[in-house]
């Protein structure tokens, strides 16, 4: 009899093959099946999700005072007047404004933070960093819209910077949620460039490439695809993302370009307006689910990008 | 200091770089610190920021005072017992239902099954939806709609119990791939069933992973204040909750209220309720780290 062990996979043979399949027992296929049903429920709730935005929207788009192209292009989003208009421009723009001015902040901070940890720092270091950034990403986002307002607004872009900013303004919404977004482009980044195969570095030295070279020239570009995952994940949550915006960034729906001024992000609105008691019905009530699903779509999209890109480079480097 | 055979300097023929490359490379290596540290500072400055507004409103009677009017009188009795009983819904939803998840995917599901694919890559994308799409999800088939509870303890525990749910089945995969192989297989050699084995053998070796991944769920489920603004109470809340059916507040929302006040009396409350929030934080990730530490073993 083979004294082989046993080892899974790679053809070896492992319990199920030297002794049969495991034996059945009544009642063993009934838990698989009650198992299988609570994994399961994770796409009921996809479902979920995806039917009471659409469904909602739909009779969003029946009301009289909203058309579909008014609402793709309008300029104006004043769903709550006796005069509604119904244009989600000033929603995505003020969005993309506050994302991107995080991201401008996130993806050198976040990948100076990977390329730090995984190049550089000692094990010491990294011991005490890497704990540090976790508990950043554990502090609750209203701490951080509590801060944006109360700290960062008056003494920092007011104070220190001299920027004469309005109380609330997109600029420090944009900023912290940068900050917020750190530890996530940083966390992938580096998981992506630890992956990088030690042979690789070993032959840049070997040629007499400095380190400085080797993390730019060999780890940065080997490891793209998963730093290109962190970055559209930060951007992700940078969409979504909706106390700090709420709380510091203003709720007024606008289509300057000024990020020194209060404007008003997708998040934000369903924010502001979810928590007084909406009617269920109301117009108002149904732009919530508009907004919503148009939000859901934006991430998904980020995050269906962000996946494929973590798994290109799984597949090369494990 | 160069010879004249070469009229390359030696440096660059024994591959050792000049003076200026090693000034780029200390540079570089500074430029990276400094990336790293800002967003550790920011951190700081919070920290110390908000401990100069709170700490000197920290007092007992602010802990056992429910909201007021008043700044003088208000407290987060109320908003601590409704965190409370949340987090305990949260607790009752996630364990049974994320520890099933995770044993279907790691130990039952064949991977190859379009199904399987679905469930996995669904998984991923949940856990990446914004916490207040789950805010729109609970506020029209949770509060409202076919499950109709209305603002209460049940539907802001359910909808909470949504948002971590998809972290509570990742790193209870991740516990449950951390026992070696081996564990199973023995018990299936000497005759165990396939549930036998994961029953007797697998789950119990796990438990101090799952554990952790409960707790650091919970700890993200305290702070998450955008489902709560949609599903929580309308106005504030100066009572303790009685029931599952009944109103509440949390911490998050009631720091969230405080902020919206344009009155600095109330930031400076936000500033107080924000350091217990932490504290608490703080507690359940310590807790988790030293399971973790003491009773993950090594194989």
């Amino acid at each position: 009899m083979a004294t082989t062990s046993a080892t899974s996979g790679a053809g070896g043979p492992n319990a199920e093959s030297v002794f049969g399949p495991p034996r059945r027992r009544i009642g063993e296929k009934a838990i698989a099946f009650v198992l299988f049903c609570a994994a399961a429920t994770s796409v009921v709730i996809t479902i979920g999700i995806v039917v009471s935005l659409a469904g909602e929207t739909l009779t969003f788009f029946t009301d009289q005072a909203v058309t579909v192209s008014g609402f793709l292009t309008g300029g104006q989003w004043t769903p709550l007047f006796s005069d509604p208009q119904f244009g989600i421009r000033p929603l995505v723009q003020g969005t993309l404004i506050i994302s991107g001015i995080a991201l401008i902040v996130a993806i050198p901070l976040g990948i100076g933070t990977a390329a730090f940890l995984s190049e550089y720092a000692s094990p010491r270091v990294r011991k005490a960093v890497k704990p540090t950034l976790e508990l950043l990403a554990g502090v609750p986002t209203v701490v951080f819209g509590y801060f944006a307002l109360t700290y960062f607004t008056p003494n920092v872009l007011n104070g220190l910077l001299g920027l004469d900013v309005a109380v609330f303004n997109g600029l420090a919404g944009g900023i912290i949620v940068g900050i917020l977004i750190v530890p996530t482009i940083a966390s992938v980044a580096e998981d992506a460039m630890s992956a990088v195969p030690q042979s690789l570095r070993e032959g840049a030295y070997g040629l007499g490439a400095s380190r400085r070279q080797v993390t730019v020239r060999v780890v940065v570009p080997a490891a793209l695809s998963g730093i290109t995952a962190g970055i559209v994940l930060g951007a992700s949550r940078a969409v979504g993302e909706t106390m700090v915006v709420l709380i510091a960034a203003g709720q007024v729906p606008t289509t300057s370009l000024n990020p020194r001024n209060p404007m008003e992000t997708m998040t934000a609105f369903i924010g502001a307006t979810g928590k007084g008691d909406v009617p269920t019905g109301s117009t108002g009530y149904k732009a919530i689910f508009a907004v919503g699903f148009a939000l859901f779509l934006m991430t998904l999209i980020l995050n269906t990008i962000s996946i494929r890109f973590v798994r290109r480079y799984r597949q090369v480097y494990e | 200091m160069t010879t004249t055979t070469s009229s390359r300097p030696v440096g660059e023929v024994l591959g050792i770089p000049p003076a200026s490359h090693r000034l780029r490379d200390r540079s570089f290596v500074l430029l990276l610190a400094v990336l790293t540290s800002v967003a550790l500072i920011v951190l700081a400055v919070l920290l110390i920021d908000t401990g100069i507004d709170g700490i000197p409103q920290l007092s007992l009677s602010f802990l056992t005072s429910f909201p007021s009017a008043f700044p003088a009188k208000a407290g987060i009795e109320s908003a601590i017992t409704g965190t409370l009983w949340l987090m305990g819904v949260v607790t009752f939803v996630i364990v049974p239902l994320g520890v099933a998840s995770a044993l279907y995917l790691e130990e039952f599901a064949d991977g190859t099954r379009w199904w399987n694919r679905i469930i996995e890559v669904n998984i991923q994308n949940l856990a990446a939806v914004p916490s207040i799409v789950y805010g729109i999800l609970g506020l029209a088939y949770i509060v409202r709609g076919p499950l109709s509870l209305g603002r209460t303890v049940l539907a802001g525990g359910l909808t909470l119990a949504l948002v971590v749910l998809p972290v509570v089945i990742i790193t209870g995969r991740e516990a449950l791939r951390a026992v070696p192989p081996s564990i199973k297989e023995g018990a299936l050699a000497l005759g165990a069933t396939r549930w036998q084995a994961i029953w007797r053998q697998i789950l119990p070796a796990s438990i101090p992973g799952i554990a952790t991944g409960v707790i650091l769920s919970i700890s993200r489920a305290i702070g998450e204040t955008a489902p709560l603004i949609l599903v929580g109470a309308a106005t504030f809340v100066a009572f303790n909750p009685t029931g599952l059916d009944s109103p509440f507040t949390a911490l998050p929302l009631q720091i969230f209220s405080w902020i919206s006040q344009p009155n600095d009396q109330f930031r400076m409350l936000a500033a107080a309720a924000i350091i217990v929030l932490l504290v608490i934080l703080v507690i359940l990730n310590a807790v988790a780290i030293r399971l973790r530490n003491r009773y993950q073993q090594r194989w």
